[in-house]
């Protein structure tokens, strides 16, 4: 059975020193390793941006596509060979800005992947930039007045656009990252975690210690429940989207390919791709 | 007796023109004629005028006729916009209802037959098409009873009476032009045909038969005119085989959608029309650079834009062989008739799989939303090639840190194939520049190497591609040559048979493959030509320049352009040639 070991494939990040997405790489091995999952097995898909790298960084299927297309890149791989257990990931710019109307869409749709947010609020690859999760007035080099623009709440959004699996981390609190990634793996459809990971280079306000004094665990909120979507979405209100750990999961509600018609248990990719003589003629009478 | 018939109808849009000219059509197919059908229709649901207009033959045909024999009007507009293209001594059957005119002086007969009422007797005025295909009918001195089968077929499920009352509809407007025509023979009596019933399709019909046939077995698309029919076909069709469909939130996930899934190895494609492939253009390009299969079809419709989108244009040419950022190894081909529709589909997914690119098949939309008669589709010519694509491999134990070669440096430029999953398989896949195992590289040699690899795929293309341009080289050194692609062949041919009836020696080359041009094939046609001539429906000669600049020979090269939303006639090629290219001489 694969170690956490055979995850790694030796390949240096150029993340810098102190980046949040280290401890988001670790956990993505960690619960792979955990759930017994092999390399081989694993569909690593990624954005562009500084988080974009990461399929690069795990030993597995990896795949950098373009700009904001993460998702659908993973959810064409998860449709040709569900037997792939496939991981999205990518940054709040890639996933909230440019590939926003695929982030929606991909909660609606409900396709069984895992989609991982690496959130640091800030462009960091392009050297420091407003980013969609942004909060106002925060000074950037493209907000040199203070951003004028409320940030995504993406946990609300994600709730009301019908997601099947919510959940909020923190990259230095790898333990609970781990857990988070390891049902959201688990669960039947599509799973949405957003991480908070401090960018350590231009992102002075949102900081480790930061999020250390602001983030609530709802393991710490009396009879929290995540299966309750009123609740849920009752609590991100009240703290400001702040918590971590699972928010809501509807365990109810099929993924999509348990839905689709004709999809059958193989995986599409060893569909058969010949047509008999005798299906072909009576495609030809159609048209007769 | 004629050959030959040219049949309109028109109305206001959402008033069932679409399914008059159906019902007429498909009981001339039963009839044995070969027929061809393009519709005029707007981007609205209801209203506007609209019309289809069906042209039927005792041979095949793949173009509009120049005029018009029959016009049947459900409104005044359809005579008023539609009537300059009526022959001298055509005829209007109209509905009485509106109390049709013709302009005044006019040699044609009007036969302003009470469609909606006679309708109303019977029940519904919805009936009132089939009184006017009744009396289209009569004026070709066709029994109504030919109209059985597919009344029977159409209306079937409906039960007996409502098809029962659809015939008298149909024996009724049939019988009121008869009694007007006070026993008068028909100028307009078709020659016999051969009783043989065939495919009647649109263009993407054929292009979706041939994806499913082809193997294809997943696609992503988002709506658009004219590629839509393509993406419903595939809906209906490909969970009969595990395949599936699904609509995206654009056009951009469309594109990536078909790209993640053709990397884990499903045949997958996506189709749209010029504001799509506009959107697609970085995808196509993350195809090129990742060398992984994707097939696009391009549907072209009128540009800039929004521009005309239900009208025909070929303006996307240029967008689709340069328009994406960087350099990449791109297939276009261009199908010439709905039968190449069906077999480069095949070949596309083929194609995109052997050299592990991106290949977009640019139809237009006269070829797409065309509707015409074929005598067959060949089963035995199905063949599924899938190149270099290793999905069993027995790969030895990868050392740690080590990657599969999934883009080697090889001599063809292709390399071994693997798809996600595979047992020591491991690679990297990026759109950045990249080493032999995908892992991020931007040292200069490696650059050149992976760059210099990628592009000499395509190198022998031209060669191995099965006839990259369709030709029809009756003369050797002819006076003319006439160059065209995609739906602009059936009216180039049309003109051909005109221009040699006046004893001009003619040739024609309808170019297949785009991209990489097929240089060697059509210079040596420029060469020995007199004078070359290049059709197309754009304003800027994209296809001349494209020829100027592979083949050279510029001074010869002249074109005929046109880029006002309708499909060349011949007629209209042939006057422009008579009055602005040809140069007439013996010599």
């Amino acid at each position: 059975m694969a170690t956490v070991k055979d995850f790694r494939n030796n390949v240096k990040p150029n993340w810098c020193p102190g980046c949040g997405d280290f401890s988001v790489q670790a956990s993505i091995q960690r619960a792979c390793a955990s759930l017994g999952l092999e390399p081989d097995d694993l569909a690593l898909i990624s954005g562009i941006g500084c988080s974009g790298r990461i399929s690069g960084y795990v030993n597995a299927y990896g795949f950098h596509g373009t700009h904001g297309r993460v998702l659908p890149i993973a959810q064409g791989v998860k449709m040709a060979n569900k037997d792939l257990t496939v991981i999205a990931a990518g940054g709040d710019g890639d996933g909230l800005a440019i590939g926003m109307g695929h982030t929606i869409h991909a909660i609606r749709r409900n396709i069984d992947i895992t989609y991982i947010i690496m959130d640091n609020q800030i462009y960091g690859l392009t050297k420091g930039q407003t980013s969609p999760r942004s909060e106002s007035g925060f000074v950037t080099k493209s907000t040199p007045e203070g951003s004028i623009e409320p940030s995504v709440n993406l946990m609300e959004m994600a709730l009301s656009s019908g997601a099947t699996f919510v959940a909020q981390s923190f990259s230095s609190d790898i333990k609970d990252l781990t857990s988070i990634i390891e049902q959201g793996v688990k669960h039947k459809g599509f799973s949405l975690i957003n991480v908070f990971s401090p960018c350590v280079t231009y992102n002075k306000v949102n900081t480790y210690d930061w999020f250390k004094e602001n983030l609530v665990k709802l393991s710490s909120i009396e009879d929290y429940d995540p299966s309750d979507r009123g609740m849920a979405m009752k609590t991100l209100m009240e703290h400001d989207s702040l918590v971590t750990g699972l928010i809501y999961q509807d365990t109810v509600r099929k993924s999509y390919q348990e839905m689709v018609k004709g999809y059958k248990e193989e995986p599409l990719k060893d569909a058969e791709l010949n047509m008999d003589r005798e299906k072909f003629n009576e495609l030809v009478q159609q048209f007769i | 007796m004629i050959s030959q018939l040219s049949w309109k109808v028109g109305g206001q849009q959402g008033e069932g023109i679409e399914s008059t000219g159906e019902i007429f059509a498909a009981a001339m197919n039963h009839l044995g004629y070969y027929l061809y059908g393009y519709r005029h229709f707007s981007s609205r649901i209801k209203g506007g005028h609209t019309n289809n207009k069906i042209r039927v033959s005792t041979r095949p045909v793949r173009s509009l006729q120049d005029d018009l024999d029959i016009l049947v009007a459900f409104d005044q507009e359809t005579i008023d916009v539609n009537f300059d293209e009526l022959h001298d001594d055509g005829i209007v059957i109209a509905d009485a209802k509106f109390k049709p005119v013709i302009p005044e002086g006019s040699n044609a007969t009007l036969y302003a037959v009470p469609f909606t009422e006679i309708a109303r007797e019977l029940g519904s005025s919805l009936m009132k098409n089939m009184v006017a295909i009744g009396a289209s009918g009569a004026i070709l001195d066709l029994d109504a009873k030919e109209y059985y089968t597919i009344v029977s077929q159409t209306f079937g499920r409906k039960g007996d009476k409502v098809v029962e009352n659809n015939m008298k509809a149909i024996e009724k407007g049939a019988a009121f032009v008869q009694s007007q025509s006070q026993g008068q023979p028909s100028k307009l009596k078709l020659m016999p045909a051969d009783g043989r019933k065939r495919m009647f399709l649109i263009g993407n019909d054929a292009i979706s038969l041939g994806l499913l046939a082809g193997g294809c077995r997943f696609m992503a698309a988002y709506p658009i005119t004219p590629a839509s029919e393509i993406m419903e076909f595939m809906i209906k069709h490909l969970p009969d085989y595990g395949g599936t469909v699904i609509q995206t939130e654009d056009e951009m996930a469309a594109a990536t959608m078909a790209i993640g899934s053709n990397y884990a190895g499903v045949r997958a494609v996506t189709a749209s029309a010029g504001p799509g492939l506009s959107l697609m253009m970085e995808s196509i390009g993350l195809a090129g650079m990742t060398e992984t299969p994707l097939v696009v079809i391009d549907t072209q419709r009128g540009g800039p834009s929004t521009g005309l989108p239900t009208k025909q244009e070929q303006s996307d040419l240029m967008a689709m062989i340069y328009g994406t950022h960087g350099e990449i190894p791109k297939i276009v081909i261009a199908p010439s008739t709905v039968e190449e529709g069906f077999y480069d589909a095949v070949e596309a997914l083929n194609l995109a799989e052997e050299y592990q690119c991106p290949v977009i098949l640019l139809s237009d939309l006269q070829l797409s939303l065309g509707k015409q008669t074929i005598d067959t589709l060949d089963y035995d010519q199905i063949e599924i090639r899938r190149g270099d694509l290793n999905l069993e491999p027995d790969l030895p134990e990868l050392k740690k840190g080590e990657y599969f070669k999934r883009y080697k440096i090889t001599d063809s430029g292709i390399s071994p194939r693997l798809v996600p999953g595979t047992k020591n398989g491991i690679f990297h896949v990026t759109g950045v520049e990249h080493d032999e195992t995908g892992k991020p590289s931007e040292k200069a040699p490696n650059r050149k190497k992976q760059m210099e690899k990628r592009l000499r795929k395509l190198q022998d293309l031209p060669n191995k591609f099965p006839s990259p341009v369709a030709l029809n080289l009756q003369h050797k050194n002819p006076d003319l040559l006439f160059v065209g692609y995609v739906s602009t062949r059936g009216a180039i041919e049309e003109t051909i048979e005109r221009l040699e009836q006046e004893g001009l020696k003619v040739n024609h080359a309808q170019i297949r493959l785009i991209h990489p041009f097929p240089t060697e094939e059509v210079k040596p046609l420029i060469e020995e030509a007199k004078q070359v001539i290049v059709v197309e429906h754009n304003a800027t000669a994209q296809l001349a320049n494209i020829i100027k600049m592979n083949a050279g020979y510029g001074d010869k090269i002249s074109s005929i352009l046109k880029y006002d939303g309708t499909p060349f006639l011949p007629g209209e090629i042939y006057e422009k040639c008579m009055q602005e290219v040809v140069v007439y001489g013996n010599g």
